[in-house]
């Protein structure tokens, strides 16, 4: 305990931001409690309302509370991006340690797939998946996945490369240690803070593809509040009003900034050159 | 001393060849026979790059010899199947040159000792610590040491841990590479006393890499001397010093340094580098620095042949002397 206090003392960057991501993940849980209308309930006479006392963000054309659709929406994206890091962390770093280690036909093919993936732009390949797969945001995720998990894959893997070569992995060899427990024991141990790190760091650009897929219609359907999604339903209306665009705008800024600082403070903290 | 029912591995012609660059080939090992006796030691004597480590990585089933064949109690290792090699680790371990970087830096000294029992088996999870604390004894450091992690430790307490996970499955050879080169010179003594005390406990054999002549003559039964993948003297331990033959390892001898030396007399190093094993000589490996090179080494490459009970010499100087 004592330890942890330490550690938050120490890196005010780190404790700052962890504690505005615990703000973010709070909104998003108590989202029910937090926001002053449902973000589905659509009121037309109320359409399109400037921003006022009683509803500080304004309205949107159904008439509905743009502030708890910001509120909810921080859910909606958040659930996906914590959802698609995990998904690609565990495929990427599985994948790439199963090429590093056993290395040959296993390494070829893998490895083939992912520059594959990688030659293609991101962005436009996910659209493509997306658009095959149909709007929803469960699609959305896989879409994302299939374009990202490249990067973890090939991260895993070079890293199990290095860690293969040290002594303590041919030891292990020597005491009859089963291949499979010394990936799990000797191999990912030494390699998963790495990892960790990265996809801390990757949870903020993971969330603006999410909102970009939405926003190009790939994501979330209406009415789910999803910011990108919104961002998309107010661009009509932009000149008239400009409220719909500002406020899930910010939204998306603060959330992609709180959790990319996060992510490089992170790294800071768990800077692996102080083992 | 050396009778043939006690041999417990032996290598026969073993070569081992790597692939390099340009399609030509690294000859490591070139030819190599010796054999490991029960309870006794083998000590392998040699410069960097002379291909010691790769014996002793075929030995443990690291690699695969290129020909040739070792034969532990009679059984040929690279004919294994892959489970009987995984069996067969337990009769074989090592100690390593560098103990910390052996263990796994996230793992505890309770872990690291325990690990090859549990591996097969031998051990329950609820003994650990007990059959940790019985090991670390054996090897003289405290019990406490259970709770630490490697990089806290000395590097003697290192090797020392090294020694007892290596002994844990209570193997029948125990390999040895440079085991305590890596070390002061004051605790290279004491992890030697304590090497060879468990020897005589254990009745094992054992396979120690050196460079430093010195030492390992000091508890050496046998020692081989390996010159650019070849054996060119096999010698008892005590006789090193008087009856050595081969240029070679007088070379060896003469590059020693000692505390009684006379400061006068010059030390002599051995003239011009080693060939290299890219691009091994006919005839025989030491040609272009022995002193004694006659025509005949050129073209031929001298075998092992027998001059004592125990002392065998590769070269045609001292063979038709």
């Amino acid at each position: 305990m004592k330890k942890v206090l330490r550690i938050f003392k120490e890196n005010k960057q780190f404790t700052l931001f962890f504690i505005l991501g615990l703000v973010v993940i709070g909104v998003a849980i108590f989202a029910p409690q937090l926001s002053p209308y449902d973000p589905l309930d659509a009121v037309m006479t109320e359409s399109l309302q400037e921003p006022s006392s009683a509803h500080p963000f304004g309205t949107d054309k159904l008439g509905r509370d743009l502030l708890s659709r910001v509120i909810f929406g921080t859910r909606t994206s958040l659930i996906m991006t914590l959802c698609l890091v995990a998904v690609i962390f565990v495929i990427g770093t599985f994948l790439g340690v199963i090429a590093g280690y056993f290395g040959g036909i296993v390494d070829a093919v893998i490895m083939r797939i992912a520059d594959m993936m990688i030659s293609f732009p991101g962005l436009v390949l996910a659209i493509a998946i997306a658009g095959m797969l149909g709007p929803n945001l469960v699609n959305a995720v896989i879409s994302i996945a299939a374009v990202s998990w490249t990067k973890y894959a090939r991260l895993a893997r070079s890293m199990v490369l290095k860690v293969k070569k040290s002594l303590y992995i041919e030891a292990a060899v020597v005491n009859g240690t089963k291949t499979w427990k010394i990936l799990l024991v000797h191999v990912l141990p030494n390699m998963v803070t790495q990892m960790v790190v990265t996809a801390a760091a990757d949870i903020g650009t993971m969330m603006l593809e999410l909102a970009s897929l939405s926003f190009l219609g790939f994501g979330a359907t209406a009415p789910t509040p999803e910011w990108g999604l919104m961002l998309n339903e107010g661009r009509t209306y932009m000149a008239k009003a400009p409220w719909l665009m500002i406020y899930p705008g910010i939204a998306i800024v603060i959330c992609v900034v709180v959790f990319n600082m996060l992510g490089d403070s992170i790294r800071d903290v768990l800077d692996p050159r102080q083992d | 001393m050396f009778k043939e029912s006690d041999i417990v591995l032996s290598a026969k012609h073993i070569v081992k060849q790597f692939p390099a660059s340009g399609g030509r080939t690294l000859t490591a090992c070139n030819d190599v026979n010796l054999n490991v006796y029960k309870g006794k030691t083998l000590g392998i004597v040699g410069e960097s790059g002379c291909g010691k480590s790769t014996f002793v990585r075929m030995v443990i089933s690291l690699d695969k010899p290129t020909s040739g064949e070792i034969l532990y109690h009679g059984k040929n290792l690279s004919n294994l199947s892959k489970k009987e090699t995984w069996l067969n680790r337990q009769n074989m371990q090592m100690v390593f040159q560098d103990p910390l970087a052996s263990f796994d830096p996230k793992m505890k000294i309770v872990d690291i000792l325990t690990e090859p029992l549990i591996n097969y088996g031998k051990l329950k999870r609820s003994e650990k610590e007990a059959k940790a604390r019985e090991l670390l004894k054996m090897v003289e450091l405290p019990g406490d040491f259970v709770d630490r992690y490697p990089h806290n430790m000395s590097g003697g307490q290192r090797q020392r841990i090294s020694i007892a996970r290596a002994l844990s499955l209570e193997p029948e050879i125990l390999v040895c590479d440079e085991a305590t080169s890596a070390l002061d010179v004051s605790v290279q003594e004491s992890v030697i006393q304590l090497l060879v005390r468990l020897q005589k406990e254990k009745n094992i054999s054992m396979l120690f890499i050196c460079h430093d002549l010195a030492l390992i003559r000091s508890f050496a039964h046998q020692i081989a001397v390996m010159y650019l993948g070849n054996i060119v003297e096999v010698i008892p331990g005590e006789d090193v010093a008087e009856k050595s033959l081969h240029p070679y390892t007088q070379a060896l001898l003469g590059a020693q340094f000692s505390i009684h030396m006379d400061q006068n007399k010059k030390i002599e190093s051995i003239e011009s580098e080693a060939p290299s094993p890219l691009d091994v000589p006919h005839g025989c490996p030491f040609q272009n620095r022995c002193e004694h090179c006659m025509e005949k080494c050129k073209t031929i490459r001298p075998v092992l042949t027998e001059v004592e009970s125990g002392h065998e010499v590769a070269c045609h100087y001292v063979t038709e002397k």
